[in-house]
């Protein structure tokens, strides 16, 4: 170890989506610099996307992430049903949102059991957490099965579905398909709440948010699929308005960009859903939510554990809600004839709000794509809480500091797909 | 016994193809009796040094840095797997191997100059040799658990190498092109997904990549017979395979980048 300054390298975080490295300087006993890097190489889908036709972004933007594959999808076709003038059947609206909640419930499930909980309790993975509580990690591993199941019944598969389309679906189920589905997510509802009641008992770090929260609002229902935008600062605009509030900016040390909402740091995801919706969820991920101890808003990272094993009881409420008011609908999609207009769509990703933007010619060709993913919308935030983690606890050694550092990033589910999984955390003391 | 160990790596892609081993519930806790997991950053932060039994690679080639750490994961690896389109044909990103690559980031980045990438999206075959390749976008479980499983054993993988049609009549699907003249590349494309599209009243979109001798030239003419104009028969091909041998023709735009492509 030199003189004066040390340098600490961790050769890669695991357990989150992405390729970077996190650089912190602390210097006289202040941080200088805190920066999560992002080396995902660029893959360039906005440029590509011109001159395709407007059926293909549904197919085409689900492979910029095989963990939220459906958020993309459904983004989509936001986006390109708007510009097209097209709404859904109610019922292929649900459908819709039956196909979204399976997502949320493997995709929280994943992030609850594999990725953060070791965390809380001092496991490398959960194989490792496995050893010791077997039917903690099963339990876990039933409950992200059930989310797949729903995404296989109706997507084909769960990793980039294929029975999405602009408009609707390629097929539709009849009413008696359900059963089984039904009967795995009923014992899945049991399982969510048992997760529930399992994260709230863990020991969190206090942090607490400062910033304006954004998220989705859906009258009458919490907010997945579809919504107009609020933030915890009385802000309310139409997803058409989100590029005059939300912009974009490059960094030097990401190839991921930037996003400022009139020209502040913001949060989105559970925290933000939760924060802003917690008055219209549904019955039991009510109840759970006061079981936990979680008020009507939540803004502590490290409780976002919490929330997103709430949301999973939600997913699985409206998931059987829909299944059990199902009517096969008419028609397996509606119509969308293209035009020449712009589009915009939003929907909430597990790990926060994804805004797609088309611009079409009067073929149904794209002229122009924007994609803002929800991780790029969050990275100022997940900077700004490194630094004041890192102030609280200066009195921690390098390997302590550099780990609650990494839990740090993981309270919000960081999805740099596209990437390569290398984060080389270097940090330097003067 | 010391048990083999396996590695799991990830260069361009979506993480949809390793997280299809997440995605095996049934067999994950059981994956620890037989291998020892000494690389997989996305499940685990513990993480053994080299070398590797098995590695499992994910992803394209588009950066120097990646083309680097694909020779140094092949020196560690007795056996490398590529999972997916992305490393066994370069994905969807390698559409900008028909593009000018300096066009496609200043299209996407306001500071282009910060931007570290190559012109091409490649194969990881284009760079090392390759033990197998497992086709798909993504992959599929069952075929997943049957490369790990064949290579644990000792024995070459059981993957059929036909067609999607071979799936689809296999299942008593009835033809969606023959039936209600919906296109359908099934004819053409690598069987592994068990002739998903097609289940769901949809035409295959050719996602595993071309089969082994697919006539490709001759299911483009019977496409533009159920109505598909000439563009529409390229961008079909142009999607997360467009540059593996078979498709790459159909595929290529017919000028040059810079001007429209109608």
């Amino acid at each position: 170890m030199s003189h004066g300054s040390r340098k600490l390298i961790v050769s890669g975080l695991a357990r989150v989506e992405g390729e970077g490295a996190l650089r912190v300087t602390v210097r006289d006993g202040q941080v200088e610099q805190a920066e999560l890097n992002i080396y995902e190489p660029p893959r360039f889908f906005e440029a590509f996307l011109r001159g395709r036709s407007y059926t293909e972004p549904p197919d085409i933007t689900s492979r910029i992430c095989g963990i939220c594959p459906v958020a993309y999808q459904t983004s989509a076709c936001n986006a390109i049903e708007q510009a097209c003038g097209a709404e859904l059947d109610p019922p292929l609206a649900e459908l819709r949102r039956l196909l979204y909640c399976g997502e949320w419930i493997s995709s929280h499930a994943l992030h609850i059991y594999l990725l953060h909980a070791p965390d809380f309790l001092g496991y490398p993975d959960a194989i490792a957490l496995a050893r010791e509580h077997r039917d903690i990690v099963e339990r876990g591993l039933a409950l992200k099965k059930a989310g797949n199941a729903v995404m296989e019944f109706l997507g084909g598969r769960a990793i980039h579905p294929v029975n999405v389309r602009v408009g609707g679906f390629y097929r539709v189920p009849g009413p008696s398909e359900f059963a089984p589905l039904a009967d795995q997510l009923r014992r899945a509802l049991e399982l969510a709440l048992d997760t529930a009641r399992w994260v709230a008992a863990f020991d969190f770090p206090d942090l607490e948010l400062r910033h304006d929260l954004l998220a989705l609002h859906d009258p009458g229902r919490y907010p997945i699929e579809r919504g107009t935008l609020a933030t915890t600062g009385g802000l309310a605009f139409t997803p058409g308005e989100f590029p005059r509030h939300v912009t974009e900016q490059q960094v030097p040390h990401s190839t991921a960009l930037h996003a400022t909402l009139d020209g502040h740091q913001y949060l989105t995801g559970p925290l933000a859903r939760y924060s802003l919706n917690s008055g219209s969820l549904p019955p039991a991920a009510r109840q759970a939510a006061a079981d936990a101890g979680l008020g009507p808003q939540c803004r502590n990272p490290f409780r976002s554990v919490v929330v997103r094993a709430v949301e999973i009881i939600c997913a699985v409420e409206e998931a059987l809600r829909i299944i059990d008011s199902y009517h096969r609908p008419d028609r397996p999609a509606v119509e969308v004839t293209p035009c020449a207009a712009t589009g915009h769509g939003v929907s909430e990703a597990p790990r926060g709000l994804l805004y797609h933007r088309y611009e079409l010619d009067g073929d149904g060709l794209i002229q122009s794509a924007t994609i803002i993913p929800p991780t790029s919308q969050n990275l100022a935030v997940i900077e700004d809480d490194l630094r004041r983690v890192i102030t609280a606890h200066l009195d921690l050694d390098d390997a302590k500091l550099t780990a609650l550092c990494e839990r740090a990033i993981r309270n919000h589910d960081p999805c740099i797909s596209c990437a390569a999984h290398f984060l080389t955390l270097s940090m330097r003391r003067r | 016994m010391t048990k083999p160990s396996l590695a799991v790596w990830k260069l361009a892609s979506c993480d949809g193809c390793q997280l299809t081993l997440l995605d095996c519930e049934d067999e994950l806790l059981t994956l620890p009796g037989v291998v020892s997991i000494a690389h997989f950053l996305e499940a685990s932060s513990a993480v053994q040094p080299g070398p590797y039994d098995i590695s499992l690679v994910e992803g394209s080639i588009t950066t120097a840095r990646d083309a680097e750490r694909i020779r140094e994961i092949r020196e560690q690896s007795r056996i490398l797997v590529t999972i997916g389109a992305c490393a066994t044909a370069g994905g969807i990103q390698a559409l900008r191997n028909f593009g000018d690559i300096a066009e496609f980031t200043a299209a996407v980045y306001a500071s282009p100059e910060y931007i570290d990438t190559l012109a091409t999206s490649t194969p990881v075959a284009a760079h090392v040799p390759v033990d197998f390749e497992l086709r798909g976008c993504p992959i599929d479980r069952r075929q997943l658990l049957e490369v790990l499983t064949a290579f644990l054993a000792g024995r070459k993988p059981g993957i059929p190498d036909t067609t999607v049609c071979t799936e689809c009549k296999r299942r008593g699907l009835t033809c969606v092109m023959v039936a209600d003249g919906t296109p359908c590349l099934g004819p053409v494309t690598h069987a592994g997904c068990g002739a998903l599209c097609p289940a769901q009243s949809r035409g295959c979109y050719g996602c595993f990549g071309p089969a082994t001798g697919a006539n490709v030239p001759a299911l483009a003419m019977q496409l533009g017979r159920s109505g598909m104009g000439e563009d529409a028969i390229r961008r079909v091909f142009a999607t997360f395979n467009a540059t593996a041998p078979g498709f790459a023709d159909p595929a290529r735009p017919p000028q040059p980048r810079g001007e429209e492509t109608r």
